[in-house]
């Protein structure tokens, strides 16, 4: 791993404690390395500084100088240069550490400026919480309880704002509760790069609202209620759906594209409710697409894919098994990998390719890179196939050299890891003169002919790990149970192996992972449970010459120029 | 007590009969001639002399203008603009109006001495989108100086050329306020930015360096250039330089215009021997000094000032010289010069809900104690003067008004809570029994709006 530069240190004093601090830290960022929380609303660590919710009012003070001299200032009394307070309040986020800032967060002046801006943020909020979908995750909650004064001196009309406007086909504004942070203006401006939000009216009665003629409707949309730090934009999908502090928090990764944006998957009694991106400042900083929060319901979709069949009827979890190990003892097997699948389930496929002396493809996946969080690989973990050996090669676009030895006879039995063959470019002639062991979630034309079909998981149902664009190993949690019928696919793949004579291999993640760190060179000395939550970065220098798909994308600038 | 005459240097030919807003009246009367002189010289003696001359900012906050010019950022390589603000804005203010309509091309002078002076290639009139007939004068004027090479590329056959253009406001206080002025000269909503980092002088109009000046600040530098910083400086008092317009409305008998050396007419010289006191059977109540933002004043009131040797003398509102550091000292402002005199007819209720009511509708909404506190003042008073009015308002409104002044982005906070502040403060018992008042009052007395 390249070590950063080391990055120029400024002391600053925040209530009295001393912290080093990288040059250009804003002093909400270096209290919270001391544990100290300056409340706010419009600051975002990954978006522009305007300093408009003045919830982050501190004291400020910097050390004394004599003008004429130059030279510090001593106090006597405590033989410490003397520092000289600015009377007014300054903001936190637009102030950076200067050498020798001091600041103070607890003084009754700070106390008392918070208090005024909760009393303020609240005149006019409609106090909804009860039906509020923020309720449990909203800022306003958090600093009034923690900040405010806890009572109201309000006693006029409170101003009157549309509830319920669509900004798009994903996000459903409520005006009464926005405070006006701008966040979700500056998001769309400087992230998504779709300029459309902004604010009509002035003063209380400010409004947010899309320029005339355009919707909130790109891809990454969604990041707008993320960061909305109130219940003003709502996920009209997750929408009234659920009570956030029920649900549980599981890590995950956004399998959509070799981004491998870091996500949290939310559930509840093995439903999930909703996916939000996870921070991870190497990857996707604190966003990502729309697309990927959609994928849960492929959990529950009508084509999921839950009963076991051998040639079509319904059969048990073991016959099947065993009549796939029988076509796979009689030989010409071809293995069809796939860059959706987990490092751990390629490093098997691999391993059960080999036993069968069976050449292995993987099916390729591409789409145009939109140069922020989706990449033009749309397979997450190509270069775990590499990395585990289960190929060698980027995968060509159509399966044409697996057609040309299914037509010289020499494949009689392929096993497709979900992939749909028809659609990877095998004619239906082709595929009529192979038997396929198919091993996927969603009933596609290639499930539907299967000679053996096992269903097994999707992420959201499993643990595992994915290697990014980067080379960054990341791993994802099973969120919910497994559905009935389905299989994980590990326990599929150590069956098999073990049917055709390839020995015991450990069925579960965390007990494969020592024979991963064995067997790979790129993995030594690492095990699942030790893998950091924001992934590590493998060294990418055997495989710098292949020609990878993916363009620039957030975090991400490819090594050699992308190839058309 | 009588006033001393009004030393008349930038209103000089304002209302005076034949006088005309063209190129050609301009000229006659000695125009341009400082600038012929000016092209001549060094661009730092020029700045120097504005800096000897003592010339503070007449917008509002009375800043010094040699300071301001020093500020200016010339090594970053990139232009210095010069934005001239021309959005008149500020309730009783009514100067800049009259310069542009009858002298536009006094300011033109100004504006293109200051941009000779700071190597300025483009400068900005962002004038008040209520006033189209100055616009439209102004355009004129820029047009025939262009045409008569006193602006443009090459002016009066030197190798330094400077464009002016005209931008039309849409009618928005907070363009006054410079930062937001610029986002709105930008094309964007005027949100004033926050400082720092955005200081006008360094990250300016198109984040380059940018000089923000007053239309009566810029008239003033034609006039250093002219005389010299020294002669300009003994004019008015020591700090306080030059002459300045002082614009009064309201009660009194003779409202308008009065251009005197800065300190050297007292508030009651002005309202009694200029104005000529109050209307026949009323008294003077209460006076706000410089634009409606200004703390009020209470006749009757005494304020104890510090003298420089130590000792203390005390003046009455009526002894107040009008001058920026004495009104400072007396907790208000010399502001933007407008002086609105309140007789004893005015409830100071009704009076702070009109203040109110314009701060309400003029605040831009970007930050949170300005947006929420502004409206909320608005609603009580308006409660109070339609609705019920409770004793305890008053300190209510303080206390809002309070958690709203230091704390915002902009001088817009301080702006809407000093009247709130100093009405209250000064005129609580009326705040307080303003509910047996109303009560008190004849049944055919007329309604407010």
């Amino acid at each position: 791993m390249i070590q950063p530069a080391k990055p120029d240190l400024i002391t600053v004093n925040i209530d009295g404690r001393e912290i080093a601090v990288p040059k250009g830290t804003n002093v909400i960022e270096a209290a919270r390395l001391l544990g100290v929380e300056v409340p706010h609303y419009c600051y975002h660590p990954k978006l522009s500084i305007v300093g408009n919710c003045r919830m982050c009012l501190v004291e400020m003070g910097l050390p004394a100088v004599d003008p004429a001299t130059k030279q510090p200032i001593m106090d006597p009394a405590t033989g410490k240069q003397r520092i000289n307070w600015i009377p007014r309040p300054t903001i936190g986020c637009a102030t950076n550490a200067s050498p020798g800032l001091h600041i103070r967060t607890t003084t009754p002046l700070v106390k008392e400026c918070r208090e005024g801006v909760m009393e303020f943020l609240l005149i006019n909020h409609p106090l909804d919480c009860p039906i509020c979908d923020q309720a449990g995750e909203c800022s306003l909650q958090e600093h009034a309880t923690g900040y405010g004064r806890g009572y109201s001196r309000f006693i006029e009309r409170k101003n009157v704002k549309p509830k319920r406007t669509a900004l798009g086909p994903r996000v459903t504004l409520d005006d009464e509760r926005c405070i006006l942070c701008s966040r979700c203006v500056r998001f769309s401006k400087e992230i998504a790069k779709d300029d459309v939000l902004g604010f009509i009216d002035r003063g209380s009665y400010s409004t947010l609202t899309c320029y005339p003629g355009r919707k909130l409707e790109n891809n990454y949309s969604l990041n707008t209620v993320d960061i909305c730090p109130v219940g003003a934009l709502t996920s009209t999908d997750f929408r009234f759906k659920m009570r956030v502090w029920f649900l549980k928090q599981t890590d995950s990764i956004d399998p959509e594209s070799s981004a491998g944006c870091n996500t949290v998957v939310w559930s509840r009694e093995g439903a999930i409710y909703r996916i939000t991106p996870r921070r991870n400042d190497e990857v996707n900083d604190t966003w990502m697409p729309d697309s990927g929060r959609e994928l849960y319901k492929q959990v529950r979709a009508e084509n999921r894919l839950a009963s076991v069949k051998v040639n079509g009827a319904d059969s048990s979890f073991d016959i099947a098994v065993n009549a796939a190990a029988q076509l796979l003892k009689e030989g010409s097997v071809a293995v069809v990998g796939s860059g959706r699948s987990s490092v751990e389930e390629q490093f098997l496929a691999g391993k059960l390719a080999a036993v069968l002396k069976a050449p292995a493809w993987l099916v390729s996946r591409t789409g145009e890179g939109d140069g922020i969080l989706l990449s033009a690989d749309r397979n997450p973990n190509v270069r775990g196939a590499l990395v585990t050996g289960l190929i060698k090669e980027l995968p060509a676009v159509q399966l044409t050299a697996l057609a040309a030895k299914i037509d010289a006879g020499e494949i009689k039995t392929v096993v497709s890891f979900g992939e749909d063959l028809a659609a990877a470019g095998l004619t239906a002639a082709q595929l009529a003169k192979v038997r396929v062991i198919y091993l996927g979630t969603q009933a596609d034309a290639t499930s539907t002919a299967a000679a053996v079909l096992l269903p097994v998981l999707t992420p959201f149902e499993k643990n595992g790990t994915l290697i990014n664009q980067q080379f960054r190993l990341q791993k994802f949690h099973q969120a919910v149970p497994s559905l009935a019928g389905a299989t994980d696919d590990l326990i599929v793949l150590a069956k098999l192996l073990a049917a055709v004579g390839a020995g015991t291999i450990p069925a579960e993640v965390n007990a494969l992972w020592p024979v991963l760190a064995a067997e790979i060179p790129s993995f030594a000395a690492i095990t699942f449970a030790s893998l950091p939550a924001t992934g590590l970065l493998l060294d990418s220098t055997p495989w710098a010459k292949l020609p990878f798909v993916e363009g620039e994308t957030l975090h991400y600038k490819p090594a050699v120029p992308a190839t058309a | 007590m009588s006033a001393p005459e009004q030393r008349r240097l930038i209103f000089k030919h304002i209302d005076e009969p034949g006088y005309t807003n063209d190129l050609a009246c301009y000229v006659r009367h000695g125009g341009y001639e400082v600038l012929k002189k000016t092209v001549q010289r060094k661009p730092e003696e020029l700045i120097d002399e504005v800096k000897k001359s003592g010339l503070r900012g007449r917008g509002g906050a009375g800043f010094p203008c040699g300071v301001k010019w020093t500020l200016v950022d010339r090594k970053s390589g990139k232009p210095i603009y010069l934005v001239v603000n021309a959005d008149e804005s500020e309730p009783g203010t009514f100067k800049d109006r009259y310069i542009m309509h009858q002298d536009p091309h006094q300011l033109i002078e100004g504006i293109m001495i200051t941009c000779f002076a700071n190597n300025v290639k483009q400068a900005y009139i962002y004038i008040r989108g209520e006033f189209p007939e100055g616009a439209r004068i102004l355009e004129k004027a820029i047009a025939e100086a262009r045409a008569a090479n006193f602006c443009g590329p090459n002016i009066l056959g030197t190798a330094y050329g400077c464009e002016i253009y005209v931008h039309r406001g849409a009618g928005a206080y907070i363009c006054g306020e410079e930062t937001g002025l610029i986002e709105s000269l930008e094309g964007k909503r005027p949100y004033p930015r926050i400082k720092p980092p955005y200081f006008p002088a360094v990250l300016g109009l198109y984040q380059c360096p940018t000089i923000v000046n007053n239309v009566e600040t810029l008239c003033h530098v034609k006039h250093i250039a002219d005389m010299g910083g020294d002669t300009y400086a003994k004019i008015g008092t020591p700090n306080n330089t030059g002459t300045r317009i002082l614009c009064v409305s309201g009660h009194v008998q003779r409202p308008g215009y009065y251009e005197y050396e800065v300190g050297k007419i007292t508030m009651g010289q002005l309202l009694y021997d200029v104005c000529g006191g109050p209307l026949p059977g009323r008294k003077f109540k209460a006076v706000i000094p410089g634009g409606s933002s200004a703390k009020i004043l209470k006749f009757g009131e005494n304020f104890t000032l510090k003298n420089k040797d130590g000792s203390t003398r005390t003046l009455t509102v009526e002894d107040i010289p009008m001058d920026f550091d004495t009104l400072a000292a007396c907790g208000t402002m010399g502001g933007s010069g407008g002086v609105i005199v309140m007789d004893d007819s005015v409830n100071m209720v009704e009076a702070l809900g009109n203040i109110n009511e314009f701060y309400a509708h003029e605040s831009c909404g970007q930050c949170t104690p300005c947006r929420e506190g502004s409206l909320w003042m608005k609603k009580i008073t308006g409660r109070m003067v339609h609705a019920g009015a409770r004793p305890e308002d008053g300190t209510l409104l303080k206390s809002v008004a309070d958690q709203i002044a230091g704390r915002t982005i902009c001088a817009f906070g301080e702006a809407c809570a000093w009247p709130t502040q100093s009405f209250v403060l000064k005129f609580g018992d009326e705040f307080k029994g303003y509910d047996e008042a109303k009560k008190a009052r004849p049944a055919d007395a007329l309604d407010l709006v």
